[in-house]
């Protein structure tokens, strides 16, 4: 049976709850996952206090404030800060999203809840490892693939079939997607998942590619593709709007076309 | 060392590769299930009128040479999908490879048992009418 429960050295025990800054008026709660492969034992939820007139605005800078001036141990990926390099995906209150795009204002009142992408190991408190993730990507050959010669100048393409990679190109690999999809927990080890599969039609779309046929035979498998149900969490957390769950349905689209 | 430990990310992302095949169930389901939408309306508004005619009028019901086809058909396509539906369900959610496949071995014959015993009395009734 697939796991349901985590196991015991995963379960998350009550952590440590930090003091309060001194005169601050604006408070607000925030329950983190800390997990630390140094220390042992196992995760704990820590809770802090911030002052939000001083924090920022969106989550990641929250995250920066706890970590300059509370607890500088909490560890979390983070680069760009405007939602392009994907890397402060995490589960914010419960859906999964990248802390630098998501406003604290959004979220409902009261404590929030920030723990690391689900189904993943975790190397530290709030960085996943997502090496498998990256892998699959790898595996969907995400680069135009071409027997003609290439041309002297450019591979040319009409500005119609330009649009047809839009909502496509614009993934930033952030993996929210894949770790929010049941499909993906249950057999994420054979399942492409969300993102590798939307970067896969993003190819298979593409028409300068001539690998599409190959592509297909890649994918065309029960676990590999198959496994999407349409259960369509994918599309309702993805931070950049994108669709998964309708360039999945149009592979399988494809699939059909050349059979039947 | 255990076993798997030296594993690459590539490794386990290309795994034993792509089966080439998947297109054809998603399909047979689609098509099993577009059979359906017609079917069960009429098996359900079947069953509920001859209910109400009593044990005669039911035998009478089933023993109909369009209704026993209908029937047939009917349970053809259930057990179908239901065999289908149910080798998802499994292969989603039981991971160890013998136990899945015993799974899914029992899985078709339940359908297919499902649909013979069906089968089996409606032809009864059908030839007894």
């Amino acid at each position: 049976m697939v796991q349901l429960t985590l196991p015991q050295n995963s379960k998350v025990k009550k952590g440590k709850t930090w003091p309060k800054p001194q005169g601050a008026t604006n408070l607000r709660a925030f329950r983190i996952y800390r997990f630390s492969p140094e220390e042992g034992g196992n995760p704990r939820w820590d809770t802090y206090w911030v002052d939000m007139d001083r924090a920022g605005t969106m989550i990641l800078d929250v995250l920066i404030y706890i970590k300059n001036n509370i607890d500088p141990t909490l560890a979390f990926r983070r680069s760009c800060r405007e939602g392009v390099c994907g890397s402060c995906a995490m589960n914010i209150a419960g859906r999964n999203t990248i802390a630098c795009t998501k406003g604290f204002e959004e979220l409902p009142s009261g404590e929030v809840v920030i723990a690391p992408l689900p189904h993943q190991p975790v190397v530290k408190d709030l960085i996943p490892d997502l090496t498998n993730f990256y892998a699959q990507h790898a595996y969907v050959q995400p680069f135009l693939k071409t027997s003609t010669p290439t041309p002297e100048k450019e591979w040319r393409q009409s500005a119609e079939d330009r649009t047809k990679l839009d909502g496509l190109y614009e993934c930033i690999l952030c993996a929210s997607c894949s770790t929010s999809c049941p499909s993906y927990w249950w057999n994420g080890d054979k399942y492409l998942g969300p993102a590798a599969l939307l970067q896969a039609y993003r190819w298979l779309i593409d028409s300068r590619d001539e690998a599409t046929g190959e592509r297909l035979d890649d994918l065309e498998d029960p676990f590999k593709l198959y496994r999407c149900h349409t259960i369509m969490n994918c599309t309702q957390v993805c931070p950049k709007g994108l669709n998964p769950a309708q360039a999945i349905a149009k592979i399988k689209h494809m699939m059909v076309e050349r059979v039947a | 060392m255990s076993q798997g430990q030296f594993l690459t990310p590539t490794k386990t992302a290309r795994g034993l590769g792509s089966a080439k095949s998947g297109t054809a169930h998603h399909i047979r389901l689609r098509v099993a299930a577009l059979a359906l939408i017609a079917l069960v309306p009429w098996f359900l508004y079947g069953v509920i009128k001859a209910s109400g005619s009593g044990y005669e009028g039911a035998l009478a019901w089933v023993g109909h040479p369009v209704n026993a086809a209908l029937l047939i058909l009917t349970a053809g396509a259930v057990s179908y999908h239901m065999r289908l539906g149910m080798q998802t369900i499994i292969e989603d959610y039981i991971s160890k490879t013998g136990m899945r496949t015993t799974l899914l071995i029992l899985n078709t014959f339940a359908a297919i048992a499902m649909f013979a015993a069906v089968a089996m009395a409606v032809v009864q009734v059908w030839i007894g009418g």
